[in-house]
């Protein structure tokens, strides 16, 4: 049954032909012009993604210029203001402008090729959803040249990425720069609740023949949760921005504490967005290492089941526990409890899927190419990240940990850790497939090495600074706390990490020109977006595929043994 | 190559564990977390042993599978041959489910009984009141009881078996929010305007604790730093009660008629002091109006100084912001300075007490503190160490 209900994917054999791309008639300004007007689902996902490493170095040097300052005690490498704005736009940066495209990115890419569509289900509001989220984040950056703050023009946001109220308020915030901020973010969310819809969209009315819902890669599956999601926590973002800047220019007092308005309203507005956010982040990279641990395993997933049902319970889970971030804001007792309670829920589906993972590793032949290094290196370090996690919903010792350095290394390991690994993962396993070329081999070593040691340096000796009582986002510390010694081994492993990125940075540029031809299935691996040629061809498929089970190629290179004898 | 990766990563992680020992016990931080002097800080501090002991025990356990399985399930050299799948099992899903659930029904009832008896402990009838208000970059402390007012030294008496006195606080905000977090004495509480938020203290031991804001507020949060002392009950007292004097009447004799009269209300001295404030600025440098606390070795010039300081504080803008009990200075945006030299740091515990960090933080507060909301003002060199020479003699 299984071999016949799929047909032989169009193009295997022409994907070391590249002669049609290569000769592409044209000018560079027709090929601009081209990457501007594309609604190709595949040139989006790339442009999501270039644009996300440019600010990926961009809030990179930020970090490192933070870390030099916090290098001594009382160092006066920049001023309180500019450190202010470093950190303020680090994060800002690094969630709206490096982890949603860069995810998005993979999304656009992936999602369509592994349903067997060609492309996704709104191709223009694609496009309007990259663009507009372009141009959040140029007007988040035009603030360091065109904002008017206290202290004289080029004045970013300074308000720390969560923008507590009232600080944000006209009183304590004159200027433009909280402005910038302000708009930047709800331009941004617009982008993504248009991508969250497009993605939806494209799981649930786009799949090729035989696909049912229970034969989608988990890739597609997670993105839907995300998706829905997106829709549920940027939503209450965006209308707290909207109220934020009503405050500030229609004379609105939500969150004026001076005229009766609150303070704890913004937290439960930010957080309610902020921590589903985090599992926004955190899971397609979950979705990346669903596709390379089994790939590089050569098991299929195990429980995949479980592992569907555990995306959506974290997704569910997600939305009740965003109050853990206000434990010493003053809830009542019952409160407290409440999130305690459920904070510690998302540990057991997120464990489920840990031990899954280990499952899928259990018996396989292990292939130690770097995509699966990265993966492997992910699978250690979420597991310190989730235990951390859990210490954090502790409400009671929360109150010693909260808003220290603690949690910044906490956070820092689920968003470098595990998000970061597995994107770099997903470059590495998924570039040849964009380019054609397969990424130096030598080169992607060497900047693992780099990343796994610079990254431990950073962020497991972080934690310490925190239980020694380092509260976050101070510009400068007393030398009489044993803090110096910490923050030093910290800031060296930022600069190895920095390293490490140029790596991959040159990695990539130097790849694609010199590379190693690829061809359509370099990994051996068993999904739709291997069976068309590298890079696809506008239209992806020529013959919309069929499929009989959920690893088809697996059926394909396997005529005696296929999946769809076990469905 | 695979077992050298993970060997690197426990090597780190044996290293990290090293690094926590090292800091967190033995070295002599003044904030660790884990040092802890107060029945709230110490039951926090039994609770996240015993979590730290129960997330270690799941890391080492999940690690070392995984490392087993990395390990062993790597592929050999030469074999292209597939290894046979597997799709799941439903016991083994059913058991990973439900061991993780009894272990957080653990977590969770230890963690609730902390956070019960912690946050809802009754008000002993002894307690003392404290009310803390956050400001954009300083704190200022209220005992309502005693009717004193002070600013970024918190002093608490220490609390015994027998003669318990532990310390209610209640904290609000002028501003913007802040965060009171004093690491030995207790974990965070933050600091609303709008809001009045409650945590309690109930030191054990006597001794300088060291915290600072741990919200982020603006500029200056770094700098916005926090000192509490944990006095026995006599120096308390003592300091109460030094703390309770107006300047009219420690300007006046010592231990004279006027001076204990007024000891059982405090607040009288406005009106002597607007008296007083014309006197000094009509009366001659060197007339006998004197003051008590002058001591002869001061010399004549310090003590006109002091006179002159007085005079041109009064006149200018810093009583807008500055109350010094007795004065006609009675604002409420600054720290009170009534008491201003029995503190042992100026601005927020930014720099210790000199006059040399005095002289410097009048002339320009963003020299020492850049974003203080104090502001220059522009007096000559003459006026700022005259006004030096006044605050030096608020003991």
């Amino acid at each position: 049954m299984g071999t016949d209900s799929m047909p032989a994917p169009q193009g295997i054999e022409t994907g070391l032909d590249r002669t049609q791309e290569l000769s592409r008639p044209g000018t560079y300004l027709e090929l601009v012009h081209s990457w501007i007007v594309t609604v190709d689902h595949k040139r989006l996902g790339i442009l999501y993604i270039c644009y996300a490493l440019v600010f990926l170095l961009v809030a990179g040097v930020e970090a490192l210029m933070i870390r030099i300052q916090l290098f001594y005690p009382h160092n006066d490498f920049v001023s309180p203001y500019t450190f202010n704005r470093l950190f303020t736009m680090h994060g800002t940066t690094m969630v709206f402008l490096v982890g949603m495209p860069i995810l998005f990115g993979f999304g656009n890419y992936l999602v369509p090729l592994m349903i067997g569509a060609r492309d996704m289900a709104f191709p223009r509001l694609n496009a309007f959803s990259f663009w507009i989220s372009a141009f959040a984040g140029l007007l988040l950056y035009y603030s360091f040249i065109g904002g008017v703050g206290l202290y004289g023009t080029g004045s970013a946001p300074d308000v720390a990425w969560f923008a507590y109220a009232p600080l944000t308020e006209r009183p304590f915030s004159p200027g433009h720069s909280t402005d910038y901020w302000a708009i930047a973010i709800l331009a941004n969310g617009i982008g993504s609740i248009g991508t969250a819809i497009n993605i939806i969209a494209t799981v649930f009315c786009m799949r090729c023949k035989g696909m049912t819902l229970s034969r989608i890669p988990l890739l597609p599956w997670l993105y839907a949760t995300v998706s829905f999601l997106v829709l549920v926590a940027v939503s209450p973002l965006t209308a707290a921005q909207a109220m934020l800047l009503i405050d500030r220019y229609l004379g609105g007092h939500f969150f004026d504490t001076q005229m009766g308005g609150s303070a704890i309203l913004w937290a439960h507005f930010f957080w309610i967005f902020g921590h589903p956010e985090v599992y926004v982040l955190v899971l397609p990279a979950f979705a990346f290492a669903n596709e390379i641990i089994p790939v590089f395993s050569r098991k299929a997933i195990f429980g995949y089941p479980a592992m569907v049902a555990a995306s959506v319970g974290i997704g569910f889970i997600s939305l009740g526990v965003w109050a853990h971030h206000m434990f010493t804001i003053g809830m009542t007792s019952f409160g407290n409890a409440f999130f305690t309670l459920s904070t510690m829920l998302v540990s057991i589906p997120t464990g489920i899927k840990t031990f899954n993972w280990l499952a899928t590793l259990w018996g396989g032949k292990i292939r130690f190419q770097t995509p699966m290094l990265f993966s492997i290196a992910f699978l250690f370090q979420w597991v310190i990240a989730g235990l951390t996690g859990i210490m954090l919903s502790v409400s009671a010792w929360n109150w010693q940990l909260h808003n220290s350095y603690f949690v910044v290394a906490h956070f820092h390991y689920v968003l470098v850790g595990a998000i970061v690994f597995m994107i770099f993962a997903a470059i590495y396993y998924w570039y040849p497939k964009m380019t054609g070329r397969m990424l130096d081999e030598r080169l992607g070593k060497l900047h693992f090495w780099l990343m796994v040691i610079g990254f431990h340096m950073t962020f497991d000796v972080m934690h310490f600074p925190g239980l020694l009582g380092m509260p976050r986002q101070i510009f400068t510390y007393e030398p009489d706390r044993g803090w110096t010694l910490l923050n030093q081994i910290v800031s060296v492993g930022g600069f190895i990490q920095g390293i490490a990125v140029l790596v991959l940075v040159y990695n990539l540029v130097h790849s694609y020109f010199r590379g190693v031809l690829a061809g359509p299935d370099p990994w051996d691996a068993w999904t739709l977006e291997w069976a068309t040629t590298s890079p696809p061809p506008a239209y992806n498929f020529v013959v919309d595929p069929v499929v009989a089970s959920r690893r088809p190629l697996w059926d394909l290179k396997h005529p005696e043994d296929p999946d769809s004898a076990f469905e | 190559m695979k077992s050298r990766a993970n060997l690197v990563r426990r090597w780190l992680f044996a290293a990290g564990v090293l690094l926590l020992s090292e800091c967190a016990w033995s070295a002599p931080s003044s904030t660790s977390i884990f040092s802890n002097k107060t029945t709230p800080a110490h039951q926090l501090n039994d609770l996240s042993m015993f979590v730290l002991g129960i997330t270690g025990l799941i890391y080492v356990g999940v690690s070392s599978l995984l490392l087993y399985a990395i390990v062993k399930f790597r592929a050999r050299k030469g074999d292209t041959t597939e290894p046979p799948q597997v799709f799941g099992s439903i016991q083994i899903e059913l058991s990973w489910t439900i061991i993780p659930i009894l272990i957080i029904v653990v977590l969770f009832l230890t963690t609730a009984r902390v956070l019960f008896s912690v946050q809802d402990a009754p008000k002993p009838k002894n307690a003392l009141d404290v009310i803390v208000v956050g400001h954009q970059f300083w704190w200022e402390f209220r005992y309502p009881q005693y009717n004193v007012v002070t600013a970024n030294e918190l002093h608490l008496p220490v609390s015994s078996k027998d003669a318990p006195r532990p310390a209610f606080m209640k904290l609000t905000s002028a501003d913007v929010m802040h965060s009171f977090w004093v690491p030995q004495l207790d974990g965070k509480t933050d600091v609303l305007p709008n809001r009045v938020n409650e945590m309690w203290i109930d030191p054990h031991e006597t001794g300088l604790y060291l915290g600072q804001c741990a919200q982020f507020c603006g500029p200056e949060h770094a700098k916005m730093l926090l000192r509490v002392y944990v006095d026995t009950p006599e120096q308390f007292k003592a300091w109460i009660a030094a703390q309770q004097r107006t300047q009219a009447e420690l300007t006046a004799v010592p231990g004279g008629p006027e001076g204990s009269a007024n000891e059982a209300a405090p607040n009288v001295g406005n009106e002597a002091g607007v008296v007083q404030a014309a006197a000094t600025s009509k009366a001659p440098p060197n007339s006998p109006t004197t003051r008590g606390n002058v001591t002869p070795s001061m010399g004549e010039q310090q003590q006109i100084s002091a006179r002159m300081g007085q005079y041109v504080f009064e006149h200018e803008a810093c009583i807008s912001c500055h109350t010094v009990a007795g004065t006609v200075a009675t604002g409420r945006y600054g720290p009170d300075l009534t008491h201003m030299m029995s503190r042992e740091t100026i601005a927020s515990g930014a720099v210790p007490l000199t006059k040399e960090n005095l002289l410097a933080w009048i002339n320009d507060p963003n020299q020492l503190k850049p974003g203080s909301l104090m502001p220059a003002m522009h007096l000559s060199e003459r006026q700022n160490e005259q006004i030096t020479a006044y605050l030096m003699t608020l003991k």
